[in-house]
């Protein structure tokens, strides 16, 4: 009995503790995030709805308030003041106050995301026109290599065909990363502008051919995460998704040790074997979006 | 120079007075294609650009309706992405700007007291380039290829990868844009030097100032997307590598200069609209405009800072944390002089007497949902969650509130409240006010649910989507079916108005303020050949 | 007014022929001003070594990456990452081979990430300094020399060094 009480009055109170956040990881706001940096965000993000909602109610209560009463059918006459020093400077100088409130807690997240040092697990992400290619460059899985398309059936796509719960959000090769460790993210591409994005981890960054970026995750919870590329890059831009995933760290060596046993033989032993990706996409970039 | 100061115009009229009616006034198709007259050209504008609005407007609604549901049903993928890439080109350059530019013809030298613009020929010329233009533009879907499918941002690489309907999109930006500069410069000398006597900088109507102000920026702007593009041509044709890694260019580097460009550009289609609500807003609260002064200064600075905040469309493509921070706070600091605009309205609106007439209507519906655009601008100016935000359909969400609520909205309540001075009649009243409120649900009906697609991971610019966001899609083609629906509504009371209607008097509005409610209505072809004499209503005095 | 007229012409004509030779005059500007600033200097090695102190009190790691653009050249570093003192020498080989039936010319394009490494390394040697070009199947190691300055950010305790081998335009055969 008194277990159903306790139990309810957390569940009212987890409701109530979510609500503001309308439901979470519902239709109407950010995933849920699994990475510290992403909980920052979606606190930022909160922050700045909530100081937003009350200045529209704030200001908007005022000017529907002005709205219904100061109306010539209600007989309002109208005054003629047209300026006033006093208010108008307060009304800037208030808002720039409000500002610094919210550059300072922005601030520290920034500095917090650019802080890609000290890895565990360095992956570089090549996108191609359309798919992804992945490198293990660093740490535990050094020189595992391959590329990660669109599982989704062409069928399903084009045909009407019933689409499963992670249609266009499927690929062959998924990303494997170890629960708690720091990875860093190398970001380039082949062709044109790709986005790596993985909205749970609080993670977007475009990739640039030619050019090498970076960013940094390090999840706290198991699970499959997915994401899109999030910069437009031709044809199928929408269907070269991002599955990433977090395994304990037990499974982790395991994936390490499957991907790297069989394979071996076949591809040279070297830890950067560029052949298979630059190979895969050299002739032409075919489209091969489904497989 | 001297040569258009308001004295020199008066003697210039009185000399050929009257032999200027007889021999200026072709009829049938030379009045239009000689049209020199600022009434006439800025009529061309207005009808070009709901031209293009319609356009631009079929693009969208096939967009939505192949968004309607997962999977492809209506257009393939290739042919989605001309269709959004075209859809943003042609609302920008051919409705949005020109729209903006026929207001400033038509009511500028009306509102100022002067004959015509400064430079009638030119104007003719800038009003010509944009068909050949908008030309270009939609025969670029019939080219082998397809139009340009690299996004109205024509980012590089992706843009050097289309096929020639990338080249005439090229062309038809270099054209508009020497199109605009005209346009610009035109407006700028007829605002310098042919006020009416007596009409200081400082007493200049509110639209008069934020168009000098726009035109400023036009001119600093526009020739910087014309290199951008004109990089684009040379690295498609010429063996340049301005976008290309391998010759030492660099990709990011196309976005600076395309966001020097594309963030003034912004406030190009807003400041002009800021200026229309300022005239509105007064008029039917019956009261003056709530510090005059610190509006102008407000625009002033808004768009000064648009100068030094590019790179906020820009975190994702990873900048050196000083960078991103620098411009994180120029870009909130924007919303400091854009706040002072919507207190001066509401202010402006308080203890007044008002009434709801269509124009006030749009007027207070522009203010109520651009400042919800304003918010999300705000939101998204917070550099960690703008990386999430950017590129899904939250800011599609947000530059739709600031330019559909913000920017269309401004533009139907300037058409509503100056229509009668245009055609000498007034429009249905009572359907006005249904194309308000049908605009304003269906507008919120499309556009609200987006935020919510964009928070759960949508992605913009795809064709086809996880069945998780189904529901909100379908509201949201729904309510653009709808919207798309209330503009051709929009078009038809605009024909009537123009055909018929009760005679609008000379000062239809009763608490308007300015020159042009001292000419009849309709306006006279010719009008202020002899210079109003100009005295500052309340309110602009000091 | 006709004499206005024809000193406006005059005045236009010499303001055209100002702009043109402007255009051209761009060529040499653009290069000094990219001596002056530093910029742009891809191909060239790096002055020398600023300061040759060697800083023993820290290490930074640096990684390796290589990656070929649209180029069936194999193309890796030997070693995945160094770890150096500030001020060291550090030298690293990569190793190139050309897959294809043809003699193919390539360019390699350095980047950094953080991007701020950028401008603490100084390049001695380096096979990006020129165009490199290789027989059918050929294949060659090829060395960087470097030095990490002392005055790199102590926040960047681990930086990428990427190379990005593009063929040279106009050479294929």
């Amino acid at each position: 009995m008194k277990k159903t009480v306790v139990r309810t009055a957390s569940l009212i109170g987890v409701v109530l503790a979510m609500a503001p956040a309308f439901a979470l990881d519902g239709q109407y706001n950010f995933q849920h995030p699994v990475t510290h940096l992403a909980e920052d965000i979606f606190g930022l993000h909160m922050l700045m709805f909530w100081i937003c909602v009350v200045i529209f109610v704030a200001v908007f209560g005022v000017m529907f308030y002005s709205v219904f009463a100061h109306r010539k059918s209600k007989g309002a006459v109208a005054a003629t003041f047209h300026e006033s020093t006093t208010v108008e400077i307060l009304w800037t100088i208030v808002p720039v106050v409000i500002l610094l409130g919210m550059a300072w807690p922005a601030t520290k997240t920034v500095l917090a995301m650019k802080d890609t040092s000290n890895p565990e697990i360095t992956i570089k992400a090549t996108g191609y026109q359309w798919k992804w290619g992945y490198d293990y460059m660093q740490g535990e899985g050094q020189g595992i290599s391959f590329l990660s398309t669109l599982s989704t059936p062409r069928a399903q796509i084009d045909q009407g065909e019933w689409k499963g719960d992670n249609y266009l959000l499927e690929v062959d090769n998924e990303v494997v990363v170890p629960i708690g460790k720091k990875v860093r993210v190398l970001l380039t591409a082949q062709d044109v502008i790709h986005a790596w994005w993985v909205p749970a981890f609080g993670v977007k960054q475009d990739a640039i051919p030619g050019f090498i970026r970076d960013v940094w995750f390090k999840a706290e919870k198991e699970g499959v995460f997915r994401g899109n590329c999030a910069e437009l890059c031709g044809k199928d831009h929408g269907f070269m998704p991002i599955v990433v995933r977090v395994v304990s760290q037990q499974a982790y060596t395991e994936w390490v040790a499957a991907k790297a046993a069989p394979p071996a033989a076949a591809s040279a032993p070297a830890t950067t074997d560029k052949a298979a990706p630059s190979a895969a996409s050299e002739p032409k970039p075919a489209a091969a979006s489904a497989s | 120079m001297s040569a258009v100061t308001p004295d020199a115009v008066h003697g210039h009229d009185h000399g050929h007075d009257g032999h200027d009616h007889d021999h200026h006034m072709p009829t049938g198709w030379r009045r239009w294609m000689t049209a020199t007259n600022h009434k006439d050209i800025g009529t061309l504008y207005l009808f070009f650009s709901f031209i293009m609005f319609l356009t631009g407007g079929v693009l969208a609604l096939t967009i939505r309706a192949e968004l309607f549901q997962p999977g492809l049903q209506i257009v393939r993928p290739e042919f989605f992405n001309q269709l959004t890439t075209m859809h943003g080109l042609i609302m920008v350059f051919g409705a949005i700007m020109p729209a903006f530019v026929g207001f400033a013809n038509w009511m500028i030298p009306l509102m100022i007291g002067a004959p015509d613009m400064a430079f009638a020929r030119m104007n003719n010329w800038s009003f010509w380039l944009l068909p050949p233009a908008a030309l270009l533009l939609v025969s670029s879907f019939f080219v082998p290829g397809g139009a340009s499918a690299a996004g109205w941002t024509l980012y590089a690489p992706l843009s050097l990868q289309m096929g020639m309907g990338m080249d005439m999109t090229i062309f038809a930006v270099h054209i508009m844009g020497a199109s605009s500069i005209m346009g610009a410069i035109n407006i700028v000398v007829t605002i310098l030097n042919m006020r009416a006597p007596g009409m200081t900088l400082m007493k200049m109507p509110m639209f008069a100032w934020t168009w000098l102000i726009t035109a400023y920026l036009l001119i600093a702007v526009m020739p910087v997307l014309a290199g951008a593009v004109t990089m684009l041509l040379t690295d498609r044709h010429f063996g340049t590598s301005f976008f290309n890694a391998a010759g030492g260019g660099d990709p990011v580097l196309y976005q600076h200069v395309f966001w020097f460009f594309g963030h003034p550009e912004v406030y190009i289609m807003i400041l002009p609209a800021f200026g229309i609500v300022s005239q509105i807003v007064p008029a039917f609260a019956r009261k003056p405009l709530f510090g005059y002064a610190s509006m102008v200064y407000a625009t002033a600075s808004i768009a000064i800072l648009s100068f030094v905040v590019w790179a906020h469309h820009m975190f994702t493509t990873g900048m050196p944390a000083v960078t991103q921070i620098a411009f994180m706070y120029m870009t909130m600091l924007i919303a400091v002089p854009t706040g002072v605009k919507v207190f001066n309205w509401i202010a402006t609106m308080w203890r007044g007497s008002m009434t709801f007439e269509t124009p006030m209507l749009f007027a207070v519906g522009f203010i109520f949902v651009f400042t919800m655009g304003g918010f999300t601008g705000l939101m998204l100016a917070i550099a960690p969650a703008d990386i999430q935000y950017q590129d899904t359909y939250f800011v599609v969400a947000h530059f739709h509130y600031v330019l559909v609520a913000g920017s269309l909205f401004a533009l139907f309540a300037g058409t509503y409240y100056w229509i009668p001075k245009w055609t000498g009649h007034m429009y249905d009243e009572k359907l006005g006010k249904r194309h308000f409120w049908l605009s304003m649900i269906s507008f919120n009906v499309t556009f609200f649910p987006m935020h919510f697609l964009g928070l759960a991971g949508m992605p913009r610019r795809i064709p086809d989507y996880n069945p998780f966001f189904t529901d909100f899609n379908q509201l949201a083609t729904v309510g653009a079916f709808g919207f798309g629906l209330s503009q051709v509504f929009f078009f038809y009371i605009v024909l009537k108005c123009i055909k018929g209607g009760p005679k609008a008097a000379d000062k239809p509005w009763d608490g308007a303020e300015g020159l042009e409610w001292t000419v009849p209505s309709p306006a006279p072809f010719h009008t202020f050949e002899v210079p109003p004499v100009f005295e500052a209503p309340a309110g602009h005095g000091h | 007014m006709k004499r206005e007229n024809r000193t406006l012409r005059v005045k236009l004509l010499i303001a055209a022929c100002v702009m043109f030779g402007f255009g051209f005059a761009l060529i040499p500007f653009y290069k000094t001003i990219c001596e002056v600033a530093g910029l742009n200097n891809l191909l060239r090695a790096d002055k020398g070594v600023s300061n040759s102190q060697i800083d023993t009190s820290r290490m930074v790691m640096v990684q390796f990456d290589a990656n070929t653009r649209n180029l069936a050249w194999r193309f890796k570093p030997l070693q995945a990452s160094v770890n150096v003192h500030p001020g060291q020498m550090v030298r690293v080989d990569y190793e190139v081979e050309n897959t294809l039936d043809r003699a193919v010319t390539g360019q390699a394009i350095p980047s950094y990430t953080p991007m701020v490494a950028e401008r603490h390394v100084q390049k001695l040697e380096c096979f990006c300094f020129r165009q490199q070009t290789f027989a059918a199947h050929e294949k060659r190691v090829m060395p960087v020399v470097f030095t990490v300055d002392s005055d790199l950010p102590t926040e960047v305790p681990v930086f990428t060094l990427s190379y990005t081998f593009f063929e040279v335009a106009g050479t294929q055969k």
